[in-house]
Order: C-alpha cells, then structure tokens, then sequence
C-alpha cells in the first residue's frame, strides 16, 4: 500500500519534472539554447498563481495567470537577450541566463520578500478520494498526473499533427532551410521560448499550490530537469516524458524507502537525513549509469 | 614589453599594492578583503585552466572548492578533537599544518575530478555543461546529508590553520600566503600553456579534428587538464575554508559554481589574469554595491549581461583591445 502510493506520488513528480524538462528540451533541440533561467519562470509562474489567486480567490484564474505571465516572460527574454545568443557559445548563453537568474530572483525577493507564500486549493481540489484498493490519495496530486498525462499528448499532437509542430522539428533540423522556404524564424523561436515558458510557469503554479512559493524555488526543479533533460536524450519531448517519470520515481520510492532500510543499521534520526539526501543522490547516480551506457541520453540522436 | 604583460602586471600589482596600502593605512578589513579576491582568483584561475585554455565548460567547479574546503575542515577538526580520522588501515590523525592540508587537498580533488571527469568527457557540449552540474549536485546532496561533519549546518573549526614561521591570523601574512599561492598558480599556468601539453590542449579547443588529424588523442589531454584544473580550485577552496574558518554545504553548491564562471568572465576568458581581475571586480562590487542595496545582485546580473553581450572578452580583452583571448 505504502509502496502504491509512492508510485503515485514519483508518478506526480515525474509529471512536473515533465513540464519543466519540455520547454527545456524543446528550446535546447530547436534553438541550440541551454537556459537556466528556465526556473526563474517557474518562480513566475508560481508567484503570478499565487496573486491573482490571492486578488480573485479563484485557483483556476491563478492557475490560468501563471501560464499567461510566464508566457509573457518568456517571450520578453527571449526578445530583449535570449535572441542575441543564439549565434554564441554555450558558455555565453550559461552566463547570460545565470545572469538573468540574479536579476529575476532578487527581482522577486525585493517585490515579495524573502518569506514564503502559501496558497490555498479550492475547495473541489482540496481534499482527498479513496481508490480501488482502499488507498486515500489527495485530488490535487492525482489532478496533476491527469494534466500532466493531458499536456503530454498534446505536445505529441502539436509536434506530429500541425503546421507549427512541423515547423518546429524543420527548425531543427536545419533552421537555414526552414528560414529560406520561408517561415519567419525569429517568430517560430520567440513562440516555442513561450511555450516552454508557460509549461514550466504552469509547473511552478502546481508546486507552488502544495508546497509554497518563494524565492529560489525554481533553481533545484531546474537541475533535476536538466537531469531529465540528458537523460531522455536533448530535443526529444518522448525521451523527456520517459525519463521524467524514471527521476520522479527514483526520487520518491528513494526518498520513502531509503530511511527505513538505513534504520536498520544506525539511529533513525540520521537514518531520515541520510536517506533523503541519498534518495537526492539516487538521480544522480541513474544520470551517470545511462551516461555511461549512452553518451546522448536514451532517445538522443546526436551530441 | 607586449600591452598584455603591461595588463598583467598592473593588475596583480593593483591586488598586491592595494592590500600593502591598505596594511600601512591601517584598514585591516580591506586586506582581508583583498585575501578573498586572491582566493576567488585562485579558485577562476583555477576553472579557466578548463574552460579558457581547455574548452571544457564545467558548470560543477564548485564541488572541487567545497572538496578542498571539507577536507580542510575535516582534517582541522579531527587535530583539534584530537580523535583520529580512521584507524584502519592505519591510524590516521587530523592536522593543523597547512603543509600538510594542501597534499591532501590536492590529492583528494584531484582523485574526485579524476572519477567526475573521466565520465563527464565521453559527453560534450551540453551535455557537458550538465552533467559536471549534475555531479557537483551529487556531492552537495551528499554533504546535506551526511551527518558527521555538521550536515546542513555546516563545520567551524575556530581557529585558522598554521604555517610554519608565519602568524596566520594577523591579516597581512594570511594575505602574503594565498597571493603567494595565486602567483606560483599562475606562473604554473603560463609555462603549462607555452608547454607541448598546453598548445595541444589549446589546439583540441580550436579545432578537435584537426587534432585528432596530426595525431594527438584530446581524451587524455582533457582529463588530466581538468584534474589540473581542479586541483587548483580544490587549493583556493581550501583557503576559503581557512579564511572563514568555516565550511558548508553552500560551498558545494551550484550558485558558487556559477560565481566562480563569473570570476573568470568578467575578467577575460582564456586571459592569464582574467580571473583575478574578475574577481577582484566581483568582491569591489559585492562590498560597494552591497553597501548601498541588498539587491545588489540584480545590479551583478545587468552588469553581466552586459559583459556577455556587448564585450565578450570581458575587463583584460576591453583593455586589451582584443576582445576574446587566444580565440
């Protein structure tokens, strides 16, 4: 039973970790970006959730308000800096980003301050269901994995049933080509930028409703997502999905399992802290192994 | 004398004079001020052997720095404890000698880069940039969670280590120390670059077929300058743990690897002296424009920014007008 639950918990955080790991990879795979601040729009995400949640008292508003203003974030970088380092390094796109990262998290802490906001659900989420076997698990999380479920086919959809999909995977391909038959390509980038944002504001919001929101949030989700990210293989959204739920089970039936199993050889007190941040290593270490085994994650074409 | 020696010179001369001023005029805060900038620039001087010279854009040094701090402060707390580290297979017992620290410092980072880099280099690119990230995660979590030494809270051990013949405490000698160390680094690092493996490494960043070509395997290249690389910042950790008598897990932590990258950039990458120039603009900054606001680091971020994409060579490429070094 316990062991249910913890797969469906991995399963929530995994689906999280998808959101996030999405844009990442999509801006990685199409516009040859590494972003860090990709987990400053989550932090937006889940402060604009929490105002607008705060001003009209209805989540789904707030919920709709995260994805409309880190969507609107995004497109903003992406056209006042992220646009320039296109044509850079890695390196230069590394520290723009980590300079956008001070600027954006200070930014917030000078707004709202360095205490956390909590949210409160709706009453219709706010509670919990029995399931089939007697196990009694929260709406909210189990809302989580049906959206998480729900936004992962679309994406599949968008990429392989539209113009826009198709767009996106010419892009990148080869974006000369693309941009000589005639598709606007700063325009093609600044809306897949926006799309990945308003996924991870999305998946801040989420986060933010069960834990809290605050500054700095975004930075530890953002390099577990990069972890997802080489895992499932850069660029592709299949492998993302994979490797989302392989991290967010590791991370959860880790974090569950672990201090009891070290319980049987030292004080349960230090068994609790060692197991956690064993269960945080756990990532790690499966990023190493498939590193090892494959170079350019499980679904990466090239390097 | 080239614009760059001139650069070179000045710059050190500038750290070096500036604490010797601020000595004789009393101002004993800014001489350790300038023992933090001298220990950033180890530590850049350091990350820029990798990344300026090798290419290998390690987003993880910070798990080397916090390497060389914990086994500072390890080793410290076990000579003051007077309990031996292990006694199998033999006893081994803590120390308070920095001769005998900065050996096991090396060695230990030099092991932990040896294993971290010897998997981080089958990836490049990206994936490079992530997974040294990745790595230095684990070892964070790892220094959270383990409980002996302090955990979360990290480990003080009171009293700064000893060298022999000096007073380590009195500000100036503690300074002396670590620009000592800073310019017997960099002096390493211009005759390791003027040397065969420093123009092959430099050539495997320029251009790696072409390399591959005239006969030269970049791996092993690689490997042993990035263990080199995080020897020296393994160093300059161990300082920072002695001139805060303090070690945490915030040293390990991704924030400081990307603190350390900006030492470098602001100063020049590639540039013999751009990590201390960086640095020594990074804690200039840090104490004036901390002084005014608590939010300095927006004001750390635009100038940033700015230095990305309007001047990529940072400080030493602006002066010297040549933008990126050696690019």
């Amino acid at each position: 039973m316990l062991l249910f639950e913890q797969l469906l918990n991995g399963l929530q955080y995994g689906m999280t970790l998808f959101l996030m790991a999405a844009g990442l990879t999509l801006v990685f795979g199409v516009m040859g970006l590494i972003n860090l601040a990709h987990g400053s729009l989550y932090m937006i995400g889940a402060f604009a959730c929490a105002v607008v949640t705060k001003a009209t008292g209805n989540f789904w508003l707030g919920a709709a308000g995260s994805l409309a203003a880190a969507a609107m974030a995004g497109a903003l970088i992406e056209m006042l800096v992220i646009r320039r380092l296109y044509s850079r390094d890695h390196l230069d796109q590394v520290l723009a980003t980590f300079a956008l990262i001070l600027i954006f998290s200070e930014g917030a802490r000078w707004l709202f301050g360095s205490f956390p906001l909590y949210l409160t659900l709706p009453p219709s989420l706010a509670g919990t269901v029995t399931l089939p076997g007697g196990l009694v698990y929260p709406v909210f999380r189990l809302g989580v994995i049906g959206l998480g479920i729900a936004i992962a086919a679309g994406l599949f959809w968008l990429m392989h049933n539209t113009r826009l999909g198709i767009r996106i995977r010419a892009g990148e391909a080869d974006r000369e080509m693309i941009g000589a038959l005639g598709v606007d390509i700063s325009i093609l980038y600044t809306l897949v930028f926006a799309l990945g944002a308003a996924l991870a504001g999305l998946a801040g919001a989420l986060v933010g409703a069960v834990q809290s929101v605050q500054v700095g949030m975004g930075e530890p989700v953002l390099i577990l997502a990069f972890v997802v990210v080489v895992i499932g293989g850069i660029g592709s959204i299949g492998g993302a999905l994979l490797s989302a739920l392989l991290v967010g089970m590791t991370d959860s039936l880790g974090r569950a399992l672990l201090p009891s199993l070290l319980a049987q050889v030292m004080p349960q007190a230090s068994a609790n802290t060692l197991g956690a941040s064993l269960a945080a290593m756990s990532v790690y270490i499966l990023m190493a192994a498939v590193l090892v085994w494959r170079p350019t994650g499980l679904f990466g074409a090239r390097a | 004398m080239s614009r760059i020696a001139v650069i070179n010179l000045a710059t050190l001369g500038l750290l070096i004079g500036g604490a010797l001023t601020a000595h004789l005029t009393g101002h004993a805060f800014l001489v350790t001020l300038a023992t933090k900038a001298a220990i950033f620039a180890l530590a850049g001087v350091g990350l820029n052997f990798a990344l300026g010279y090798g290419g290998l854009v390690s987003f993880g040094h910070a798990a080397f720095f916090g390497i060389g701090g914990y086994v500072t402060g390890i080793l410290a707390s076990h000579a003051m404890s007077g309990q031996p580290l292990t006694t199998l297979p033999y006893t081994m017992n803590g120390t308070n000698e920095m001769l005998a620290i900065w050996p096991m410092v090396l060695l230990v980072s030099g092991l932990a880069a040896l294993a971290i880099g010897a998997l981080s280099l089958r990836t490049s690119g990206v994936y490079f940039i992530m997974v040294t990230l990745a790595f230095a995660q684990m070892i964070y979590w790892f220094a959270v969670g383990w409980p002996a030494y302090g955990g979360e809270d990290g480990l003080s051990f009171y009293v700064r280590n000893a060298f022999p013949g000096v007073q380590t405490m009195q500000p100036l000698s503690w300074f002396l120390i670590c620009a000592g160390l800073l310019l017997m680094t960099l002096g390493f690092t211009a005759v390791v670059m003027r040397a065969r493996f420093g123009l092959a490494l430099q050539a495997a960043r320029r251009n790696t077929q072409r390399t591959v070509a005239v006969g030269i395997r970049p791996f092993g290249i690689r490997l042993t300058a990035f263990v080199l690389s995080a020897m020296i910042t393994g160093l300059a950790g161990s300082l920072y743990a002695d001139l805060n008598r303090f070690v945490s897990p915030a040293m390990l932590s991704w924030y400081m690897s990307g603190e350390i990258m900006v030492f470098v950039i602001l100063g020049g990458v590639g540039r013999l002296v751009g990590p201390v120039a960086g640095a020594m603009l990074f804690v200039t900054m840090e104490h004036l424009l901390g002084g005014i606001s608590d939010y300095w680091q927006v004001l750390l971020g635009l100038v940033l920014l700015g230095v990305v994409l309007w001047s990529p060579g940072g400080i030493v490429g602006m002066l010297s007008g040549r933008g990126r070094g050696h690019a």
